[in-house]
């Protein structure tokens, strides 16, 4: 059913994909923030104590005897000590000269004694942290600004920074993947009210044109609305060609079967062989037409059904009781008997109407041909598989026929004046094809005719 | 037997009454439902027979009708449709039978018959003459204190034979009233099955002449 439809992506990957896509985003977003967080809190740490100690150090600055000096204490560079072993540096300037320290520590020049500044930078190859700060110190001679510049090495941080990541990255990860499952989840249960709504037009038969009556989500309303809509539409116009069918089939055959009425009557006071055989020729012709009109129309319904068949439990036996119980008559008229014989029931999964017009076709055929007071039998068999056989006492199939019997309008050359539209076994024959089976004819050793329907 | 046609179409109606009156039976006519549920409700019917499409609405509500009421008297359908789902549908109303337009007389009166015999069993298809008592529906004849079985062609012809008792039926005639078009049963055929019929009747006072050149009648040489 699928086959013609203009498939064009899937609405659940396309609504899965989106979801997994927002959450990835998300999850890479929340690694970049925390990290960043991470690392402006772990910097602010390693500030914090390069201003400490860059402030206990420069505390110490006195002018001495007309020089400035600075007699730090152990503590302020042993409060710098780190896991990773980070080397630390330091610079001391009077005015911009270099008092003590490394003088390739490029320190700000621009060291105001109101603010102490941080910076980065690199020294021997390794990224530093720098921490200076100036005090002006008054001496005799004027005032003079020392600045001290305390730096050290990152490696603590930047080991800190990547457990940090890794454990960032891991949360993001974890969250990426629980969106994408509440994602996949969202998205089947979505589609999933499709699915239901689908199986539940499917499993409809052909005939099902009763608006969707379940309760479907709002988004849907408009699509289900419409499929209602167009079904009740299509419902009408099959009501109305059914009509039509059944107004031309009334105004088509109550004519003709006044007509056949009117010339039965007429044939039983008629003496003279023309206008007799005239009267016959004219009820044979009426007979075919009407055969033809009738299994010309079966045929097409067979063919609907037979593409859309619609399945349930068909017991065949019971089946075949009513058909044998309606054809009685007709088999009376000729002193027919007409049997069914069978073990039990038989169960065949497949549409009723169908398999009962086929056998109809059969045992009509079977009435038809067999001569009067000859037995005409049903068996039914179940093991291994369904067989109905069809035997008459008639004259059996012309074995060069026996191939093409079953064709469209074929009929027999033995057929004689026998009224037929060459349908019949036809219509049987689709009928058993529609249902998995196969139907065989062939004549019977004690003589007469055997079609059988295998299932 | 007493018919109810009910049937629109007046050709058709006068046709189909005509060739049940040629088999001695009473019919009465209603061309709509109103008219059918007055003529049905007064119960003295043995069979309806029911056209599908009338002017005053669906046969089929008849037949609804019809069951709801409790009326029994059995109903065969006469349809133009031939589609197996729309019989089925009759079927389930309550329709003892359908045949479809154009049907064979002889197809309708035996279904008539298969009806009647499994509806009414058989109190009023009992036929007297003379010594022979002959139930029409169930095909028993009794012949001085003897029980004999009729298949359904013998049946035929003695039914007809009797209830034109004295009348002289040509060979031709025998075939047309009692065999459908399609069963080619030649004149010969004729011979055999009165032959049988003598043969039943043995030693009762009912004969089957034969008038040479001419026919056949059946006599109460009582």
């Amino acid at each position: 059913m699928t086959d013609d439809v203009n498939v064009s992506g899937s609405l659940r990957n396309r609504l899965a994909l989106i979801l997994t896509g927002g959450a990835a985003v998300l999850a890479a977003i929340l690694f970049v923030v925390v990290r960043a967080l991470a690392t402006q809190v772990a910097q602010q740490g390693q500030d914090n104590i390069l201003n400490a100690s860059m402030s206990s150090i420069l505390d110490t600055a006195i002018i001495r005897d007309g020089r400035v000096t600075l007699d730090f204490p152990y503590s302020s560079l042993s409060m710098l000590g780190t896991a990773a072993d980070d080397r630390v540096f330091y610079a001391i300037y009077e005015n911009g000269t270099l008092l003590s320290g490394y003088d390739k520590l490029q320190t700000p020049d621009t060291a105001s004694p109101d603010q102490n500044q941080f910076t980065n930078a690199v020294f021997n190859g390794d990224p530093i942290r720098v921490a200076t700060g100036a005090r002006v110190l008054i001496g005799s001679d004027g005032p003079r600004t020392v600045s001290v510049s305390i730096a050290q090495t990152q490696d603590a941080l930047s080991d800190s920074l990547s457990v940090i990541s890794r454990n960032v990255a891991l949360i993001g990860l974890g969250f990426f993947v629980l969106s994408s499952v509440l994602a996949l989840w969202a998205a089947s249960v979505t589609s999933g009210q499709l699915h239901r709504l689908t199986r539940s037009v499917t499993r409809r038969g052909p005939q099902d044109l009763s608006p969707v009556t379940k309760p479907v989500p709002s988004e849907m309303g408009p699509l289900v609305g419409s499929l209602n809509t167009f079904m009740s539409r299509l419902d009408h116009t099959l009501t109305q060609s059914e009509d039509f069918i059944a107004e031309a089939a009334h105004r088509i055959r109550t004519p003709l079967a006044t007509v056949r009425s009117h010339a039965e009557a007429t044939l039983q006071r008629v003496e003279h062989a023309d206008n007799r055989a005239a009267l016959q020729s004219m009820v044979r012709a009426i007979d075919e037409s009407s055969r033809a009109a009738g299994q010309l129309l079966d045929h097409a319904m067979v063919t609907f059904r037979a593409e859309n068949l619609e399945t349930e439990d068909v017991n065949l036996v019971e089946l075949l009781r009513e058909l044998v119980q309606r054809m009685t008559p007709v088999a009376d008229m000729k002193d027919i008997t007409l049997t069914l014989k069978s073990e039990g029931p038989a169960i065949l999964s497949g549409d009723a109407i169908l398999l009962q017009n086929a056998l109809r076709n059969l045992i009509d055929n079977a009435l038809k041909y067999a001569p009067a007071e000859t037995a005409v039998v049903i068996d039914v068999s179940t093991t291994p598989t369904v067989n109905i056989s069809v035997l008459d006492g008639g004259p059996g199939f012309a074995p060069d026929e026996i191939a093409t019997l079953s064709g469209r309008f074929v009929r027999g050359k033995d057929t004689g004046n026998k009224v037929g539209s060459g349908l019949g076994l036809t219509i049987a024959k689709e009928v058993t094809t529609a249902h998995g089976g196969t139907m065989s004819l062939h004549n019977r050793p004690e003589g007469g005719a055997c079609v059988t329907l295998h299932f | 037997m007493k018919y109810l046609l009910v049937e629109d179409n007046m050709d058709l109606a006068n046709a189909i009454s005509a060739r049940i009156r040629l088999d001695g039976h009473i019919v009465d006519h209603a061309a709509k439902i109103a008219d059918a549920t007055a003529f049905a409700s007064t119960g003295e019917y043995d069979l309806i027979l029911l056209d599908i499409m009338l002017p005053d609405g669906d046969g089929r509500s008849f037949l609804k009708q019809h069951r709801a009421a409790q009326n029994d008297t059995p109903i065969i359908v006469l349809t133009a449709r031939s589609q197996v789902s729309d019989r089925i549908s009759m079927l389930d109303l309550g329709a003892d039978d359908y045949v479809t337009k154009p049907f064979d007389h002889s197809e309708l009166q035996a279904r008539c018959r298969a009806v009647l015999r499994r509806k009414s069993g058989s109190a009023q298809s009992v036929l007297t003459v003379g010594d022979v008592e002959f139930d029409t529906l169930a095909g028993h004849l009794s012949v001085k204190g003897k029980n004999i079985n009729l298949r359904n062609r013998e049946l035929r012809l003695l039914e007809l034979l009797i209830t034109s008792k004295g009348q002289v039926f040509s060979k031709q005639k025998l075939v047309d009233r009692l065999f459908s078009y399609d069963d080619d049963v030649s004149e010969n055929a004729i011979e055999v099955y009165i032959g049988r019929l003598r043969k039943h009747l043995e030693g009762s006072r009912v004969q089957i002449k034969t008038l040479r050149g001419i026919g056949y009648r059946l006599d109460d040489d009582g």
